[in-house]
């Protein structure tokens, strides 16, 4: 299913939110199951997977990594159930060295000052790889798709970065 | 979700945590990830003249089944030629670990770091 034809939205990365959000609530009024409650069972059927698409499709469209995989599924490029391993050394490395930095924040004398480094470096590491990925994506070349995917996937590592971060602000606040 | 008996072993007592110099000759390094779990796994061996693994060390960021997964394979690499540990399939580690259908990925990522392990080593000695 193309998520942007359910919205009647342009295939594309740089998608406007607020419009998308209007839409989604007109489009979930429209079906919403009460509104067929005097239908046949068939409709009334139709009308609740029609919400579930219509949820389903908001959500994957607000974030942008979810929007980014479904443009590359509808151009042939499914990466979303992947199991194959990520392989850069480099950038694999820097990984590996800013979880050592997460693990090390509660040993250190100014956790908080600590935090505020590293969230402002995820941040920066974050736009970075997202301009590059709609740059790829706007490019609509075979080539420049691959290279999406692995942005996606560079991106989904500071995503975790992000999450576990905030696990231990968390826990160090309780 | 449940753990196995040997996965709550290996992730409450990991067996060969740690690192060598990955500037020392003998040492090869194999790092891989998993982008839809965020796991970081690197995997170091050890290798003597007679290319023998003599020592591993792991260092894993990621849920418990990928430390178990790495654990165990620093200590199934031990003692192997590099060829035999090239042979180490994903589906042995799940197996003895008795990892469910979702944590699969775990094992394949181990299988993965061995063989960017021994892929390093046989860069780094002219093939």
């Amino acid at each position: 299913m193309n998520y942007f034809q359910l919205f009647n939205l342009p295939a594309k990365f740089d998608l406007d939110l607020t419009e998308l959000g209007s839409r989604y609530l007109k489009l979930q009024k429209q079906f919403h199951p009460d509104q067929h409650s005097s239908g046949s069972e068939r409709d009334k059927l139709l009308a609740v997977q029609q919400t579930a698409n219509i949820n389903d499709a908001y959500h994957s469209l607000k974030q942008p990594l979810m929007r980014a995989e479904h443009l590359l599924a509808l151009r042939g490029l499914k990466i979303s159930h992947e199991q194959r391993s990520f392989t850069d050394p480099l950038f694999l490395m820097q990984q590996m060295e800013l979880r050592e930095q997460l693990a090390e924040i509660d040993q250190s004398a100014d956790p908080d000052a600590v935090i505020d480094t590293i969230e402002r470096q995820l941040q920066q590491q974050k736009k970075q790889l997202l301009q590059q990925l709609a740059t790829a994506l706007d490019s609509e070349t075979a080539e420049q798709d691959q290279q999406a995917a692995d942005l996606i996937r560079k991106l989904k590592f500071f995503f975790k970065l992000q999450q576990e971060l905030e696990l231990i602000e968390q826990q160090l606040q309780d | 979700m449940a753990y196995s008996n040997k996965v709550i072993d290996h992730y409450e007592n990991p067996r060969n945590v740690g690192s060598f110099d990955k500037d020392d000759d003998t040492v090869a390094t194999g790092m891989v990830g998993a982008p839809a779990c965020g796991d970081v796994m690197k995997l170091q061996i050890k290798v003597n003249a007679a290319g023998i693994i003599e020592d591993a060390k792991f260092k894993t960021y990621g849920c418990g089944s990928a430390i178990a997964s790495s654990s165990l394979v620093t200590e199934w690499v031990k003692g192997k030629s590099l060829d035999e540990a090239q042979q180490i399939k994903n589906t042995d580690i799940a197996q003895e670990l008795a990892l469910p259908p979702v944590k699969i990925h775990c094992s394949i990522l181990a299988e993965d770091a061995i063989k960017a392990a021994i892929a390093d080593y046989k860069q780094k000695h002219g093939g």
